[in-house]
């Protein structure tokens, strides 16, 4: 079970996208939804939003940045070798409908979460603009696929390596002056999120955000994943991972997301002094 | 006889070997070190093998206990297991967890003037007996009736259906959310209390049996319960436990630092943080500990903290010590591995510096006003008591709810205000034709063999159900 069929490495190895076999994940997940993987009967259980589903297959597709331990051992699983453990589809599915114009802004890895939702967006009748965001021309991912899906493109980068140099939040600014949106999906960095929520808040525009705490069962039984939204706790496992991005308390997910920085530091270290023996 | 009467009150009660408190306070190792058999055989001769056995009435499933005490003063270790397997299925996890003083322990007749006999010990004595020499034969399995049962959840109860069902020669598949198999017993209660091996042991006789088992299945959400019955399964039991945590709404509560119970065990225990980095799933190590509530759960969350090393570890608990609801042993080991008891305070909020980490928790003393409903002295705050206690860790354990996750995706499941499933009293039967429930997802969170015995229950109306009919 849960055999990796497909392999690719994006943004220069530092992306990865994994195909695995999970049958009866992929006969009911929807856009939105997550799973939680575990490498091995030793590894840590990681929250991802799934990029892709195919229920004739039966096939589930994650895409990772590699960022600490965890993540590190997905990214060294090849072809043919299985995740020990694939939970879901958990999480509450995304709410499309027809809106008229909406604006999809997706960074770093948040696009390939983006991308599900954006293709629905579309299917159902509505104009897509997206906005799409990353460090340098390098670091993007999946552009060709998000065209496909969306009416208008544009490509944001930190250095000015490949379209608008500055971020996502420039040209939204812009967009929302010039058109009348009626909702913005925007999936990525906290600060991101944070800012584009800042943003659509003043022009009163309906957003949403998909958030990612730290999470352990993913189905509501430990309430490591709460988050503030509108002042009241939710657990992001099943009340979520999407959220009215006006109400989400940001600071607070940002400071919870550091909970374990200095574990995850010395298993990081471990793994790596490992590696050069 | 009234001399024998005499002479057995006055043979001590047994005395448990324990690993000292000093340290074992710094070990996850299984605290009681088993009896050795000579001790059992003394301890099991204190009993007056009572004519109308008050212990039996005190036991929620009604073991034969002066019968299988009596297969210990024979000699004949093994027939003691068989006769306990008879009414319980998992007695070396009962004789561990069960709550024998308010029990079968707190009923018999030697505690009226003296101790009763150490039942629980015994217990634990026969079944350890039996899995560690392995002679016992596996149960005969009935001929194949060809229906097939899904059991939903591996607690206490899901085994115990499962073990019956296989035997009586029905198709058991059992459909796990986690990783690993046990439920409450891997990912709540501790190492320490109860060895994970000896859940692994009784999952493995399952299996050996014949039950399958699929772990990594949410249902109502990988699979819900009439997709099961469309892929041809004729029964359904629901033993998904009382698996949501409750939070008690303070300012402050969601600081990095602030755990509920299920998390920080969950954790430390299904997870093996304790292992941290061998394991890869890290634990907050609080140096000073507040654990909130007086359960069974919060004895394990501070026994838990001071073994991950804390420097203090503090049970604060809004009434007085004689509410404490966890276990008699659980208190007494508790206290003596230096956890302290903070009585009749509440806490009011919890307070982080600039990096959103708890760093304190303000409380409220209490003092006992007017009986409430329950009949226990209701505490109430003491105006101007405030005053803060300095943490760094805070778990909170005061209580859990049902997890409605499978009921919201099963409509036809009626649940009481509370969220509990609504069952036969008897027979475990719910609203929806075909599907049966029982343990902590009806009840709430009570204790093992309560859900091992609505298991039971349900099983033999399940059999009914597949070889008469609803
Ligand atoms: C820390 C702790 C200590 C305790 N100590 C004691 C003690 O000393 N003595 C005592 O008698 N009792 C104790 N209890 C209570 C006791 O453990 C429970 O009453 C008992 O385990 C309930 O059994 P159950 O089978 O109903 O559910 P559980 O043991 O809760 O098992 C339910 C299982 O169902 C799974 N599940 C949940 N939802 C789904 C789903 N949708 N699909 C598939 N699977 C699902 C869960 O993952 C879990 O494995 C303790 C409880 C805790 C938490
Ligand atoms: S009540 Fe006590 S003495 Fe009597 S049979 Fe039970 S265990 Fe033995
Ligand atoms: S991940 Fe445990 S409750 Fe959400």
């Amino acid at each position: 079970m849960f055999k990796i069929v497909n392999r690719e490495e994006m943004a220069q190895g530092t992306i990865v996208l994994n195909e695995i076999e999970a049958p009866r994940i992929a006969r009911k997940a929807k856009p939105g939804q997550f799973v939680i993987l575990q490498a091995n009967e030793k590894g840590e259980r990681i929250p991802l939003t799934m990029a892709d589903v195919d229920p004739e297959k039966g096939t589930i597709t994650i895409i990772y940045m590699i960022v600490g331990k965890s993540t590190a051992l997905f990214g060294k699983m090849r072809v043919g070798e299985d995740y020990f453990a694939v939970i879901g589809p958990l999480g509450k599915a995304t709410h499309i409908e027809k809106k008229g114009k909406v604006v999809c802004v997706g960074g770093g890895t948040g696009i390939a979460v983006l991308h599900p939702i954006t293709r629905g967006l579309k299917q159902i009748g509505n104009e897509v603009i997206t906005i799409l965001g990353s460090r340098n021309k390098d670091l993007l991912i999946l552009e060709d696929k998000m065209a496909k899906v969306s009416d208008t493109l544009h490509i944001c980068t930190d250095d000015g390596s490949r379209g608008h140099h500055g971020f996502v939040t420039d040209v939204l600014k812009d967009v929302l002056e010039k058109e009348d949106i009626k909702l913005v999906v925007a999936i990525g960095p906290v600060p991101m999120m944070k800012f584009v929520s800042k943003i659509t808040k003043e022009k009163g525009v309906e957003t949403l955000v998909s958030l990612n705490p730290i999470m352990v069962d993913g189905t509501g039984m430990c309430g490591g994943c709460r988050v503030s939204v509108g002042g009241k706790t939710k657990f992001a496992c099943v009340d979520g991972p999407e959220f009215d991005g006006h109400e989400v308390d940001y600071d607070e997910l940002s400071k919870r997301l550091q909970a374990y920085q200095s574990d995850e530091k010395m298993s990081m270290d471990i793994c790596k002094q490992a590696e050069v023996k | 006889m009234v001399e024998t009467k005499v002479k057995k009150e006055q043979t001590p009660r047994v005395k448990m070997p324990e690993q000292s408190p000093e340290v074992r306070r710094r070990n996850f190792m299984e605290v009681p070190l088993g009896l050795t058999p000579e001790m059992a055989q003394t301890e099991a001769s204190r009993c007056l093998q009572c004519k109308n056995p008050a212990c039996v009435e005190g036991c929620p499933v009604s073991v034969n206990i002066p019968g299988f005490i009596n297969k210990i003063v024979e000699g004949d270790f093994e027939g003691a297991a068989i006769t306990l397997w008879q009414k319980n299925a998992l007695p070396a996890v009962c004789g561990r967890v069960c709550p024998q003083e308010i029990q079968c322990e707190g009923k018999c007749i030697l505690g009226k003037k003296g101790t009763p006999v150490a039942i629980g010990y015994l217990e634990r004595f026969s079944a350890d007996y039996a899995r560690e020499k392995g002679t016992v034969e596996l149960p005969k399995v009935a001929p194949k009736t060809g229906k097939k049962v899904a059991v939903i959840g591996s607690g206490p109860s899901g085994l115990t259906v499962a073990g019956d069902l296989i035997v009586k020669g029905h198709d058991v598949t059992i459909f796990e959310a986690f990783h690993q198999s046990g439920g409450v017993l891997v990912y709540g209660i501790p190492e320490f209390r109860l060895p994970k091996a000896i859940v692994a042991s009784e999952v493995s006789t399952l299996e050996k049996l014949g039950v399958k088992i699929e772990t990594n299945s949410v249902v109502g959400a990988t699979v819900t319960i009439d997709e099961l019955f469309k892929e041809g399964y004729d029964a359904v039991y629901v033993g998904v436990g009382a698996g949501l945590p409750r939070f008690m709404n303070l300012p402050g509560e969601n600081l990095i630092g602030v755990f509920s119970a299920n998390e920080y065990l969950t954790r430390t225990n299904l997870m093996k943080a304790y292992l941290f980095p061998e394991y890869d799933t890290p634990v907050a190590r609080g140096k000073n500990v507040v654990v909130l509530g007086a359960g069974n759960v919060a004895m394990d969350a501070a026994r838990t903290a001071m073994r991950l090393g804390a420097e203090s570890v503090k049970v604060v608990y809004r009434r007085s010590r004689a509410e404490m609801p966890a276990r008699a042993e659980e208190l007494h080991h508790a206290e003596e591995e230096g956890i302290e008891f903070v009585l009749l305070t509440n806490p009011v909020q919890f307070f982080g510096d600039e990096k959103g980490r708890l760093c304190g928790m303000e409380c409220l003393k209490m003092e006992l006003g007017e009986p409430d409903s329950s009949g226990r002295r209701r505490p109430v705050a003491i105006a101007g008591s405030e005053y803060t206690i300095e943490c760094d860790l805070a778990v909170v354990s005061v209580g859990a709810q049902p997890n409605p996750l499978l009921t919201n995706a099963t409509p036809e499941i009626t649940l009481n205000k509370w969220g509990n499933i609504v069952a036969h009293p008897v027979t475990g039967k719910t609203t929806k034709k075909g599907v049966w429930a029982g343990g902590d997802i009806v009840t709430g969170m009570a204790t093992v063999i309560l859900a091992m015995g609505a298991g039971r229950e349900a099983a033999n109306s399940i059999h009914d159900y597949l070889t008469i009919g609803w």
